[in-house]
């Protein structure tokens, strides 16, 4: 697959690339009158039909609870719900499959590290390191466990292009930080971190590293234990997959330490009135009867994404970041928020005199459908002192004619507030 | 909806009160000064409101938001400066029912030749609605003796 993405040019990647929009069913709609022209997937992406099939047929042939019955659909039921642990253990290169936990998201994946594995002992004073770039879902749960114990949230600045040094998130650490928290991509402003140089420091100094890596699993290769994360989180829907399933990667050393979170079914070996002992990882942390057809979703969003191929992928999104960017750089009153030199296929951007809100209106008029706020980010959003901004943010089933329509639908906003 | 649809709420009306908005600065001797929050879009307006022998004697606002809600707020004090408070409360009320209301109802008969019926059209945008309704239910609440900030959510 290497080979290939490298060999061959630009113009013939884009080419292959093209057809893939056709196994996106929802793609093919109008929106007001015209095409669908969907620049929202850092939001959530669309789905192949592929993923729709395996989740219809799971529901039609094979739903039953999981780890349960002795009958046949259970069976079958928890050989494709465990069959698709697997498929996210090879895709994300974990050393082993109990290493991988369903969750409902990148949020809970998060709030389940911060309450079974910060939480137990942590003291007053002690600091939680994140950077300025978080989604909520990387901030909030570590200022409730701050509110509540007293320690302290240490947070990285950013540069004035949107880019992260290593070593601003490595100068704060101290004899009291206890934990590392950082995103892989920025959500807000397609900004990739500089994540090996934070963890292999962070390691030198015994400090375990969570990677929120939401943005960065349906853009590129993800490998945990090349990057040598200690807790990596992220979002099926983000990555073709449903919605309401996520993944907490964690190494097992740290997961089998760790209590569980939640109890009830399935997380329980025995339950006796005089004590419980709980079941082996990954069941530990995987209380109640889980979302089994999100997870089989998600297993036939990773087949999918695997035969495309995440370097093609990444290689793709990244001659359309370069187009998406040159485009809006025509216009002399738009500005794009966030130039990191690495950065995903994101362009937050603020057009003068015209609130993004107004701007998602419009453009939404001519099919085209952008975020506009402030992308679960709010204090990215304080430091460049807008109130938010339109963000465009693109998949390997965008193409160039795309960016055409959103620049076309700006210069009709243009010239509406001109 | 078709392509020219977004006329329909960016009107010239809407447009021109955006950009130069009527009763836009800050009154600090106002008798109510009261926040309007609309966390979802970022909109925030703060609305100052005196009274004098039971009619608005001063009504001005200032914040940022989108054109929406700037719109909106300064044809609010274009409608409600020197009114009845009795007057007044029945206004919000009537700009609260046509922006809450469906698509097709109609709007109240005292609002048809008033700037803010362009709003109406802001129905057929279910996210926008809160923009157009910021500054009415800021000054609402005034009118009603609160001073707790208003949010939208």
């Amino acid at each position: 697959m290497n080979a290939r993405a490298k060999d061959i040019s630009d113009q013939a990647l884009e080419a292959q690339m093209r057809e893939l929009r056709n196994d996106f069913p929802i793609l093919s709609q109008q929106v007001n009158g015209k095409p669908l022209v969907f620049l929202d997937s850092a939001a959530s992406s669309q789905r192949p039909q592929s993923v729709i099939d395996a989740v219809v047929d799971y529901e039609t042939q094979a739903h039953a609870n999981v780890h349960r019955g002795v009958h046949t659909l259970s069976h079958r039921a928890t050989e494709r719900y465990e069959g698709a642990r697997e498929k996210v253990r090879a895709f994300i290169n974990a050393a082993n499959t109990e290493e991988i936990i369903f969750t409902r998201g990148t949020t809970e994946s998060i709030n389940l590290v911060a309450n079974s594995f910060v939480a137990p002992g942590l003291q007053s004073g002690d600091e939680i390191v994140i950077t300025h770039l978080e989604h909520h879902a990387n901030i909030v749960p570590w200022q409730m466990l701050c509110e509540r114990t007293g320690a302290q949230l240490r947070v990285a600045p950013v540069n004035a292009d949107g880019s992260v040094e290593a070593d601003a998130v490595i100068e704060l650490f101290t004899a009291r930080t206890v934990m590392v928290a950082v995103s892989a991509v920025s959500n807000a402003l397609g900004t990739i971190l500089p994540l090996e140089a934070i963890i292999s420091a962070a390691h030198e100094r015994d400090l375990p590293v969570l990677v929120d890596g939401a943005q960065a699993v349906p853009h590129s290769d993800v490998d945990v234990q090349a990057l040598d994360a200690d807790f990596f989180a992220f979002s099926a829907h983000k990555m073709v997959g449903p919605t309401g399933v996520g993944v907490l990667y964690g190494k097992r050393a740290l997961l089998e330490a760790m209590p569980p979170w939640q109890g009830g079914g399935d997380m329980i070996a025995e339950v006796r009135f005089d004590g419980t002992t709980y079941n082996e990882l990954p069941y530990k942390f995987e209380a109640g009867t889980p979302n089994i057809s999100g997870v089989v979703g998600l297993g036939a969003a990773i087949d999918y994404l695997s035969s495309i191929g995440m370097d093609r992928i990444a290689r793709y999104e990244g001659i359309l970041l370069d187009y998406l960017q040159a485009r809006l750089d025509e216009f002399d009153d738009i500005r794009i928020v966030g130039r990191a030199p690495h950065k995903a296929a994101v362009a937050s951007f603020v057009m003068d005199d015209v609130h993004p809100h107004d701007l998602g209106t419009i453009v939404d008029h001519y099919g085209v459908a952008v975020r506009t706020g402030h992308h679960c980010a709010m204090p990215i959003m304080q430091f460049f002192d807008v109130p938010g901004t339109a963000r465009a943010s693109l998949a390997f089933y965008n193409h160039r004619e795309d960016i055409d329509v959103l620049v076309e639908a700006l210069a009709i906003v243009r010239k509406m507030f001109k | 909806m078709t392509a020219a649809a977004p006329d329909s709420l960016y009107r010239d009306q809407v447009l021109s009160h955006s950009r130069n908005p009527q009763g836009f600065g800050a009154n600090p001797a106002a008798d109510v000064v009261i926040d309007g929050n609309n966390p979802l879009c970022g909109d925030k307006l703060t609305v100052y409101l005196s009274t004098e022998n039971d009619r608005i004697s001063a009504l001005s606002f200032e914040g940022t938001g989108c054109a929406i809600s700037v719109a909106s707020a300064s044809m609010m004090v274009g409608m409600l400066t020197g009114q009845s408070l009795e007057n007044a409360t029945r206004t919000i009320e009537q700009v609260r029912v046509m922006l809450a209301t469906s698509n097709d109802a109609p709007v109240a008969s005292e609002l048809t030749q008033q700037p803010v019926a362009a709003l109406s059209a802001v129905r057929q945008y279910p996210s926008r609605v809160k923009c157009a309704a910021l500054a009415w239910q800021a000054a609402g609440s005034a009118l009603a003796g609160n001073q707790q900030p208003v949010t939208t959510e």
